[in-house]
């Protein structure tokens, strides 16, 4: 009896691998070069900044004749990619888009997918080295991180006290990147020498801990008088937190925010300003790029110079990156003309 | 006369010794009273530490914290106290959480009408729960596990990868967090109340005091007469109203709103009733202990924080802490067998 | 009688043969992608780590038990493993070390339930947070790579010149042995009496006490084995590895066709269960179905499949049966 039970698993067993063995081999080969199927994988799809990026790359798709998608997970974890990775080489499209939760958790995945003849073109936040192609870098990290610092030191009167990092996951190489250039310039320059960090908690990128995470800082700093969020969902909620407790105005805030989110807060004079960059053309500078690649037209090597549709120029440089633009500066003046 | 039947051996020879009543109420009011040293206790250490820990708006703070958990674990309470257990409030509040929002950002029914909505779409997973659970008798665990997954995707396909931000809801909705009844917030009000009436009705009702026998012996109640279907049907029933109730005013206490909320409420709402003393056999254990249970957890969390300890102990120290609450329960309950069988009563 | 009631144990399995069939053709429908050796490669390997924990688990549900603190000793060994690695020491230390851990994280969850007799439900809800807990202590936010080539080859790559991910190896010795063990052994047949009637089994003389010990410390090892598996397969030890697994975990073994209340199920149920929900998802996944949107088929899965086994074993109680296990059968 027991035997038969035991057969029962070996003829299921068997009748995957068989079925699987008359299975098309290794799900057919490459795509002909001409195709443009490309598929953008951002942290987590539940976030305003991304959806911005992805209609970015849909005006390219448009405008290239290739076809565009966007896959991720829920929650922004490196775990929560890899799966997206490896269907997406089953689905064997031409290039994939990522921007990284965790630059080594996803890198072997990569990999399997760059020997496939899978171009990765990394944005916002990058994938290990050898795991992509390019990285469209949306600012100079350093500049990022220096702003952050000259916007919160400018909010708060005298430029002393505590300040804090409200920041996404704690793996992400953007935040990490950024957050080790605001420590940087505040050890270096003198001018911020009454400014201390004291705390850099992480929102995961979820509106709900990003909440839970700034009345906590709230709580166990009641001196804190700024907060630097360099993320869009994080610079919300911890808006939204000032205004409910009342500290509006008492404890300063700045970061990164799209202007659509924040416009309320600026002009209200919770947040008086903060920074970003044009979203929507990183969406389409990604796909661009990626789409040269495809069609072998860059091979993305340090030096090589190509131009991307309406945005024009860009070279890459010594380590693969291309940068968008500067960071561009939102306050109550200017927080009408883009709408994103 | 009404017959009553209670199963652990400590109850019975307690119940012969005080009478029903005042067992049932002595060995809640030792839980609660417990709960309240200990609660005592983290304060004055903590405040000893660190002053600042002592002040109203800070208790404001955990209080504000705790007030929808609380109002979740009146719900769960109700159902462990049957014998069974409800895994699946997290995707509850986050469904209607979303739900919600999603209407007060068309804007089409306006607060009132939105807040109705919701609590009537709590009111019918819940429903959905007891229709499993009484009458397909699919165990507890296993269909509100079932639930779990089934509600959160829900969630998932009717957010479609959007969320809902705080500049989308109407000031009065986001206002019910930041008002105040008589100089308390609503908020606290609110789950006071919720917590309060449960707690009349579960002691001093009919349908109260069968959900304690059912959870004591579950045969033995089906013999009496009772109900049990349909009161079981009506536990998870509550405990999707409440559950529901949590997730009106998750947006307002939060600002937005997205898939993922209240995602693993429902194990803090279980610790929570755990520390409380309700018995997760069913049959013991009260509404404000499981709340007491809540504020416990919450001040432990702030004071952490507060005395800028790496808040990652706090996991941990929630874990021990069920613990030892599991383990004290059992303990007392052994001593109490070996002094009754040492006087000869068994 | 004998032969009505391995009827029905048999129809339970056949029937998720038949779901599995099901779903593959179901994928193959979906995606034309779905149907290659490579497709099935990374639909297994992304399994085997809960794969691993569910055959202890299994066992702890059939003795009577529950063990939800897998997810979180998984996380423990991988914390602690990235922990030990990132301090210098070499590997064949860190991973027995672990693995030890795990045994002494099964055994404290053992010892709570059968010397002090609380509940396992609550003990175990209390030691998921414990060690996902200890695991943040240990590793903090950071993340923790730069591993050996082995290790990693070990976790992501294949058995050289076929498709075979070598965790699968792993997984199919270790199902292999617990078959053997469950349905073939003393100790199997004693798994089944614990769990159909305590009281019972004890006055048999089985030390209920210490063999469900053991299961609990089996439980904790392999977790800690699925631990550094995952840490490995992704190249990066964290605190929060397999945060959420425990459901996935806990399903498979309920549609594997064990009785929450313990006494029945079979490995092969497992097994087939594991692959059922992951050949579903997979499936789905082609199709560009979110994975929180594919949970409520999972779910509905898991609901159909108790109440629909509940509902035969109501019918078949009203016939009169044996035990199926027990080595006495009365009649």
């Amino acid at each position: 009896m027991r035997w038969r039970r035991g057969s029962q698993f070996a003829l299921a067993g068997m009748t995957i691998l068989v079925v699987a063995a008359c299975g098309g081999g290794e799900g057919g080969g490459g795509a002909s070069p001409a195709t443009l199927n490309i598929a953008f994988l951002p942290k987590a799809v539940n976030n305003p900044y991304f959806d911005v990026a992805a209609s970015g790359g849909q005006e390219a798709a448009t405008a290239l004749s290739g076809t565009f998608k966007q896959v991720g997970p829920s929650e922004a974890t490196g775990a929560a990619q890899i799966p997206f990775i490896q269907t997406l080489t089953q689905q064997n499209v031409s290039a994939i888009v990522v921007s990284a939760d965790d630059p080594d958790a996803i890198a072997p995945a990569l990999k399997q997918a760059m020997q496939k003849g899978i171009k990765v073109v990394g944005y916002d936040s990058s994938p290990a080295k050898d795991a992509r192609n390019v990285f469209i870098n949306q600012a100079d990290t350093k500049a990022i991180g220096v702003s952050q610092v000259a916007m919160v030191c400018d909010e708060i009167p005298g430029c002393a006290g505590d300040i804090a990092v409200l920041s996404a996951t704690s793996t992400a190489t953007n935040q990490n990147a950024w957050i080790q250039a605001m420590k940087d310039e505040l050890a270096s320059n003198s001018k911020y020498s009454g400014l201390k960090l004291v705390k850099v908690a992480y929102g995961n990128d979820d509106p709900q801990v990003s909440t839970t995470e700034t009345q906590a800082l709230l709580t166990s700093y009641p001196n804190l008088k700024g907060i630097i969020s360099p993320t869009t969902v994080g610079i919300s909620a911890a808006a939204q937190v000032l205004e409910q407790t009342g500290k509006a105005g008492k404890v300063q805030l700045t970061g990164l925010g799209t202007p659509n989110l924040m416009r309320k807060y600026v002009k209200d004079g919770t947040c008086k300003e903060f920074a970003l960059w044009n979203v929507k053309d990183l969406g389409y500078l990604a796909y661009y790029t990626a789409a040269l690649l495809v069609q072998g037209k860059i091979k993305g090597n340090p030096s090589e110079k190509f131009t991307a549709g309406r945005l024009g120029e860009y070279t890459i440089d010594a380590n693969g990156v291309v940068l968008l633009g500067p960071p561009f500066v939102f306050k109550a003046d200017n927080i009408d003309q883009l709408n994103f | 006369m009404s017959v009553r039947v209670i199963d652990a051996p400590t109850d019975s020879a307690l119940a012969r010794r005080f009478g029903l009543e005042r067992t049932l109420t002595l060995v809640a009011r030792l839980r609660e009273v417990g709960i309240l040293l200990v609660l005592l206790a983290v304060v004055a250490i903590v405040t000893i530490q660190a002053p600042l820990f002592f002040s109203v708006s800070n208790f404001e703070q955990i209080l504000l914290n705790v007030s929808l958990i609380a109002i979740v674990a009146v719900g769960q309470t109700t159902v462990v106290l049957t014998r069974n257990v409800d895994l699946s409030v997290g995707s509850m509040v986050g469904l209607v959480a979303f739900a919600t929002g999603d209407l007060l950002k068309e804007n089409t029914l306006g607060v009132p009408g939105a807040i109705a909505v919701g609590c009537l779409l709590g009111l019918g997973l819940g429903a959905f729960n007891g229709l499993l659970v009484a009458v397909a008798k699919v165990p507890a665990i296993v269909a509100t596990l079932g639930t779990l997954y089934v509600y959160r995707g829900l969630d998932f396909l009717v957010a479609g990868g959007k969320q809902v931000s705080a500049i989308d809801l109407p000031r009065d909705y986001l206002g019910i967090a930041t008002s105040s009844v008589l100089g308390i917030p609503t908020l606290i009000v609110a789950a006071a109340l919720i917590a309060l009436v449960a707690a009349y009705l579960l002691r001093n009702s009919g349908a109260g005091r069968e959900l304690y026998a059912i959870g004591s012996n579950p045969a033995a109640a089906e013999v009496v007469g009772i109900p049990t279907h349909r009161l079981i049907f009506g536990a998870f029933v509550v405990c999707g109203l409440c559950a529901g109730i949590a997730g009106v005013l998750w947006g307002s206490r939060f600002g937005s709103v997205n898939a993922l909320a209240a995602s693993g409420l429902e194990l803090q709402v279980i610790a929570a009733v755990v520390v409380g003393g309700v018995n997760i056999f069913g049959g013991s254990g009260t509404v404000i202990g499981a709340v007491l249970g809540a504020i416990l957890l919450a001040t432990i969390e702030n004071a952490l924080r507060i005395l800028h300890l790496s808040e990652f102990w706090l996991l941990a120290i929630d874990g021990a802490i069920i613990l030892l609450a599991v383990g004290t329960d059992a303990a007392i309950r052994g001593y109490f067998q070996r002094i009754l069988t040492r006087t000869g009563r068994r | 009688m004998r032969v009505r009631v391995l009827g029905l144990i048999r129809r339970w399995e056949t029937l998720l043969v038949v779901l599995l069939i099901g779903f593959v053709v179901l994928g193959s429908s979906l995606s034309p992608y779905f149907l290659s050796a490579s497709n099935f490669s990374d639909l297994t390997s992304n399994l085997m780590e809960k794969a691993i924990m569910a055959l202890p688990l299994a066992l702890v549900i059939i003795a009577g038990e529950i063990d939800l603190s897998v997810e979180s000793m998984l996380g423990l060994a991988s914390a602690l493993l990235g922990f030990t690695y990132a301090l210098g020491w070499p590997l064949w230390l860190d991973i027995p070390l672990v693995l030890v851990v795990g045994a002494m994280g099964g055994l404290l969850n053992g010892v709570l339930v059968t010397r002090a007799g609380l509940p396992s439900l609550v003990v175990t809800l209390g030691t998921l947070a414990l060690y996902r807990g200890l695991a943040s202590v240990v590793l903090g936010p950071r993340s923790v790579s730069g591993w050996p080539e082995w290790f990693t080859n070990f976790g992501f790559a294949y058995v050289p010149g076929t498709l075979i991910p070598w965790p699968l190896l792993v997984f199919a010795t270790l199902a292999l042995a617990f078959l053997f063990v469950l349905h073939r052994t003393w100790i199997g047949r004693h798994i089944y009496a614990m769990g159909k009637n305590k009281q019972a089994a004890r006055y048999s003389g089985i030390d209920v006490a210490k063999l469900k010990t053991y299961l609990f410390i089996l439980s904790g090892v392999l977790s800690a084995l699925a631990g550094v598996i995952l840490t490995a397969r992704f190249s990066s030890a964290r605190a929060d590895n397999g945060q959420g697994f425990v459901l996935d975990v806990v399903t498979s073994v309920l549609l594997g066709g064990v009785n929450i209340f313990g006494g029945e199920g079979t490995i092969v149920g497992v097994v087939l269960a594991i692959f059922v929900i992951g050949v579903l998802r997979n499936g789905l996944t082609l199709a560009d179905v979110s994975p929180d949107t594919q949970s409520v088929a999972v779910g509905a899965l898991l609901i159909l499949s108790v109440a629909g086994p509940t509902l035969v074993r109501r019918i078949s109680a009203a016939w009169p049966r044996r035990q199926l296990t027990s080595p006495v059968s009365n009649s």
